[in-house]
């Protein structure tokens, strides 16, 4: 398999005021695969991930050093425009979070905000999008009704749905599938296989079973510290490391 | 040993179970208390003949309480369109702009002063808010002013109620989930843009709850009120003239109640208009405020 | 895209104007009483009472007043707690969770709490008629513990709601009634917090001058008797600013600033009494 990079993270380190969650950090995301971080609770992967689109700016007291080349451009860089940066990137988070709006105007918040008023533009947006999450069926006759009425797995695809709408390149997702019942996360994670082809996808979990039913390349992180990174095959078959083989095998977690 | 331990138990419980009727009990005596002195001029009076008329002259069993009606109604508003844009803009850039820092100073700031007594407001209002009025800013209006005035009450009211409209809409952003704000800046959007289209929204309810909350204060507020709004009997055709609010009118009289037939009645009859308005608006931002509570779960 | 940062900015120059004038507005009441209080406080305001009437007299202070004002709030206070620890115990030990009295209760003192303090004495006023009383320490007692009763009740249901359902049940498994447990395992373990809520039904008790006005009537004597009218420091301030005169008006300032100073102390240790408390609790 060929892995041509769209992100190159080089040396990064995030502190939270004394805490350091992010140790030296160097990798490159390949583009147009399915990249996952693995490693044990609160060891930094949520962080890892939310630098790539600066959502850990806002953070009272976050520290960040190192660069994360993106296009061509250091994203780290505080004369970027964050918000272009965030478009180019959707965000999954655990939980499905709608916005306290219509099905409808969830998906073309974004749009709007990036400039697109057109009302026939918009609609044909939420139709395209709704189907690319495979959502469209269930909710097109009722699009105007509040997103918070659906059930938990089709908030979930709704928000991949709204993430989609703003034409990023890459998708992000934080354990997307964690709080979803096992019919829904099998169908997003089926998603996840369909859209690499068009979108570069990383995503962090903390189920080794999942890692492996996704992975084209893997990222393991243990308390801030990148341990081993690789192609899928590589790291679950061959891992260098000690630490990786006994993840991998269960024994620490 | 045994028994009277239990005996104790049980009787302490029968007990407190009376007493924790009590709350239930004072609101429900308080309506009846009121009514029951109000009645004699319910008697000769229709409501709203009481409510309508603008003849106040107590001596002749006239209590028209309409000049006090809109008194209360004027303070209140001015005081309304003061506080709540000055309360909205403060909790949202308290709320979602300063640091924490900041925030955890200015908080308990603002809580202090919840404290300060009405009296204390009503002096300040006499030395700095009347001759204010007076000498700036009516004749910037071109018109004249004593300076007591339903101005002057409503910019005494609205600076009590900033405490508790602020403090109530902070804590309703607060419950607003942090990863909302996320998902939003996610998607490309600015701070502000997510503070007006998805902050707000979800923390409306809330917040409108607060300032029913803190107007439905406002409303009974009577002494600072009552130092500088003028105590004269007349409907205020504007903001620069003086008023008298329903609440000075019950704490002015209190001399003359009960030498004059009825004063009592009809003022007792003001007390219980006033309480009922107060206890419905209460009431309903107290329903919001639960079920926005639990919608957030 | 130059409208949105436009309309971003006069936003966040607007907020933050706002958030100095309502700071501002608050410091500026503070300094004024301060500053105009200040000159005229003296020894003599404070353990005097007032010579030759307090309409006419130069000289005197306002001894009755102060006193009045801690004997009626402190009544009051007292008559406070008597209902509230209970009915707070009970809601929180005695009665099944969820149950509708502890609902109905709780939100009856909810809406208590935003009953004017001029309705607490016409109410007060009514309860006078009715037992004959005439305006008097006892009609102020009456009203102001009316008044104050859903302040404390819901600071100290706030802090006895806070102790975990586990530690009542370890209580019980070592065999122990309810009433035991409320004494000794739940009031002892918030006793700090329920200092703090009396507290501050005390500080809210002391200032309020709407209650006492239809009830308490006014004197220039110290306290004698439960029946007798008494002074108060809020209506102390309010008659003393009413005067023509300006060396009595300047009691008026000095008062206010003395109430506020006993308000403003109350306040900041029941705060720090509340941050001390919530740092060692069990959870």
């Amino acid at each position: 398999m060929e892995f041509k990079t769209h992100i190159s993270v080089k040396n990064l380190n995030v502190f939270y005021g004394n805490e350091q969650a992010l140790k030296n950090i160097t990798v490159d995301i390949p583009g147009k695969r399915i990249t996952v971080i693995i490693g044990p609770s609160g060891c930094g992967k949520t962080t890892l991930l939310k630098s790539f689109n600066r959502l850990i700016d806002p953070v009272d007291g976050v520290r960040v050093s190192g660069k994360v080349l993106f296009d061509g451009e250091d994203i780290l860089d505080p004369k970027v425009e964050v918000t272009q940066i965030r478009r180019k990137m959707g965000l999954l988070f655990q939980k499905p979070y709608p916005l306290p709006m219509s099905i409808y105007d969830n998906v073309t918040y974004g749009p709007k905000i990036h400039g697109i008023r057109n009302k026939r533009e918009l609609d044909k947006i939420v139709e395209y999008y709704l189907k690319q999450a495979s959502l469209w069926d269930e909710v097109k006759d009722r699009l105007h009704q509040p997103a918070s009425k659906l059930s938990l797995g089709q908030q979930q695809r709704l928000c991949l749905a709204r993430g989609l709408a703003v034409e990023p390149e890459i998708i992000l997702g934080d354990e997307p599938t964690s709080a979803l019942d096992p019919k829904s996360s099998q169908r997003i994670e089926q998603r996840f296989l369909e859209l690499k082809n068009e979108y570069t996808i990383v995503i962090v979990t903390h189920i080794l079973r999942q890692a492996k039913r996704l992975a084209d390349y893997v990222v393991f992180l243990y308390f801030g510290e990148l341990i081993e990174h690789g192609p899928a095959e590589d790291i679950f078959e061959n891992p260098k490391r000690e630490m990786t083989k006994e993840y991998i095998k269960g024994i620490i977690s | 040993m045994q028994s009277k331990r239990l005996l104790k138990d049980r009787l302490a419980s029968k007990f407190m179970l009376l007493l924790t009727i009590f709350p239930g009990l004072i609101v429900f005596l308080m309506v009846l208390g009121l009514y029951q002195r109000s009645r004699p001029i319910l008697a000769i009076k229709p409501l709203t003949g009481l409510i309508f008329s603008t003849s106040w002259h107590p001596l002749n069993g006239e209590f028209g309480l309409f000049p006090f009606i809109m008194g209360t109604l004027w303070v209140t508003a001015v005081a309304a369109a003061i506080a709540i844009p000055l309360c909205l803009l403060t909790a949202i850039y308290l709320s979602e702009y300063v640091q924490k820092k900041v925030r955890e100073w200015t908080k308990p700031f603002i809580d202090l002063l919840a404290g300060i007594p009405s009296v204390v407001y009503g002096v300040w209002g006499v030395l700095v808010v009347v001759p204010l009025i007076k000498n700036i800013i009516a004749p910037f209006f071109g018109t004249f002013s004593t300076g007591y005035s339903v101005l002057a009450g409503g910019i005494v009211l609205a600076i009590m109620v900033f405490p508790i409209i602020i403090h109530v809409s902070l804590e309703v952003f607060g419950s607003v989930p942090y990863e909302l704000r996320e998902a939003s800046w996610a998607l490309g959007a600015t701070k502000w843009q997510t503070v007006k289209h998805v902050v707000i929204r979800k923390a409306m309810p809330g917040v409108i709850a607060a300032i029913v909350l803190g107007l439905s204060r406002a409303f009974g507020e009577t002494m600072a009120v009552l130092m500088v709004v003028g105590n004269v009997i007349k409907v205020p055709s504007s903001v620069f003239d003086p008023a008298y609010p329903l609440p000075a009118l019950i704490a002015n009289n209190y001399g003359e109640m009960l030498s004059v037939p009825l004063y009592d009645s009809a003022l007792l009859l003001t007390s219980l208009v006033l309480l009922l308005v107060v206890l419905f608006f209460s009431i309903v931002a107290r329903v919001v405020l639960i079920s926005v509570e639990r919608s957030i779960q | 895209m130059d409208r949105r940062k436009i309309e971003e900015s006069i936003f966040k120059w607007l907020m933050f104007t706002s958030t100095l004038i309502i700071i501002f507005s608050l410091v500026l009441i503070l300094a004024t009483v301060i500053v105009k209080g200040m000159p005229a406080l003296n020894g003599a305001m404070i353990t005097q009472t007032p010579k030759g009437g307090y309409y006419l007299g130069r000289e005197g202070g306002v001894l009755n007043a102060i006193v009045g004002s801690l004997y009626l709030a402190g009544g009051a206070t007292f008559l406070a707690v008597l209902i509230s620890l209970p009915v707070v115990l009970y809601l929180n030990v005695y009665a099944r969770r969820g149950s509708r009295l502890v609902a109905f209760t709780r939100f009856s003192l909810d809406v208590l709490w935003g009953v004017p303090s001029i309705i607490y004495g016409a109410f007060g006023f009514t309860i006078m008629l009715f037992f004959g009383l005439r305006a008097s320490l006892l009609g102020g007692i009456i009203a102001v513990s009316l008044l104050i009763l859903p302040i404390m009740s819901r600071a100290m249901d706030e802090v006895v709601r806070m102790v975990p359902e586990e530690l009542l049940q370890a209580s019980y498994a070592l065999g122990t009634t309810r009433f035991e447990t409320a004494l000794k395992v739940v009031v002892r373990q918030t006793l700090p917090g329920i200092l703090t809520a009396i507290l501050i039904a005390f500080g809210r008790g002391i200032g309020d001058a709407a209650s006492v006005i239809l009830t308490a009537g006014f004197t220039d004597n110290i306290p004698y008797s439960l029946f007798r009218p008494v002074a108060t420091l809020p209506l102390a301030i309010f008659f003393q600013l009413g005067t023509p005169f300006p060396e009595v008006q300047q009691r008026a300032y000095a008062s206010a600033l003395i109430l506020t100073v006993v308000i403003l102390i109350i306040s900041m240790v029941s705060r720090i009494l509340t941050r001390r408390f919530t740092k060692h609790i069990v959870k």
